[in-house]
């Protein structure tokens, strides 16, 4: 039997936090820089948005994003969305940085303590459990369910 | 001209809202359908990557929750063409994120403890911090 207050986090687990938060963040810079190298493309060209595509950097950060949504469904599948959602905003911070010193944009005293800010509140989230124990938790209260 | 001269207070609020209802309703479908559907690694394991694809892609939960990700990706786009980025990518980001916490607590019964809605509150005004 396992004990509902024990972590159910694994080192294979955080992994794929980790895939998380570094395919969606560096696949939405990816997309960033290809935005900038393709230029502006009206309304009334829209078609040049497939063409866009073949970008390697549009390219690139599609597929980043992919293994984003394939990582986030996983994460989802074994923790609960507010665990999974707190701990994958460490990708805001992972933008900035790679804003900072990769694309060279200013971080204002703003938004370091923004940086501040998200880091506490993963901080908070990723120490307490990732799942809620609804099988555990039903059984005390009601002593109507049972467990096989 | 600026577009963000068009846009009245409320027509800018009724767009936020458009965007952080529909983006709360496709993240409580998609947990909710991933807890359906069960540990992906466990499933990925017995039957394939082809067997987990199919066990999410047939859950009619994800591909509503996926339907409402998108309507929140194209109301995104929507407000984006009427009002400033500096105010709608934070605004809807950030009370994404609050909704989130209470969706998750009433309609996904998660234990929103003290810890996790501070996390919530922390993440908010960071992501509202980022914007300046």
């Amino acid at each position: 039997m396992t004990n509902p207050h024990q972590s159910t986090m694994t080192l294979r687990r955080y992994l794929v936090l980790a895939m998380v938060t570094l395919t969606g963040s560096v696949g939405d810079t990816f997309l960033s820089v290809g935005a900038k190298q393709v230029g502006a493309i009206p309304l009334d060209h829209l078609g040049q948005l497939f063409a866009a595509v073949f970008n390697p950097w549009i390219g690139g950060g599609i597929i980043l994003l992919i293994g984003f949504f394939a990582s986030y469904l996983t994460a989802l599948s074994w923790a609960d969305l507010t665990y999974v959602l707190p701990a994958s905003s460490l990708g805001y911070v992972v933008v900035a940085l790679l804003s900072k010193f990769w694309l060279h944009e200013q971080l204002s005293l703003y938004r370091w303590l923004g940086i501040l800010f998200i880091t506490a509140g993963v901080g908070f989230v990723t120490r307490g459990p990732a799942l809620t124990e609804h099988a555990a938790a039903e059984p005390l209260q009601s002593q109507e369910g049972v467990c096989p | 001209m600026n577009l963000a001269s068009n846009a009245s207070n409320g027509s800018t609020a009724a767009m936020i809202a458009s965007i952080v209802v529909s983006a709360t309703a496709g993240d409580v479908l998609t947990a909710s359908a991933m807890r359906k559907v069960g540990d992906l690694d466990l499933i990925r394991a017995h039957r394939g990557l082809p067997g987990a694809i199919r066990a999410v892609l047939g859950n009619l939960r994800f591909l509503a929750g996926l339907l409402c990700m998108a309507i929140s990706f194209f109301a995104l786009l929507f407000a984006l063409n009427h009002a400033d980025l500096s105010l709608i990518a934070p605004a809807s980001a950030s009370l994404t994120f609050v909704s989130n916490a209470f969706a998750a607590k009433f309609f996904l019964k998660e234990n929103v403890d003290r810890r996790r809605a501070l996390a919530a509150v922390c993440v908010c005004i960071g992501v509202a911090l980022l914007a300046h």
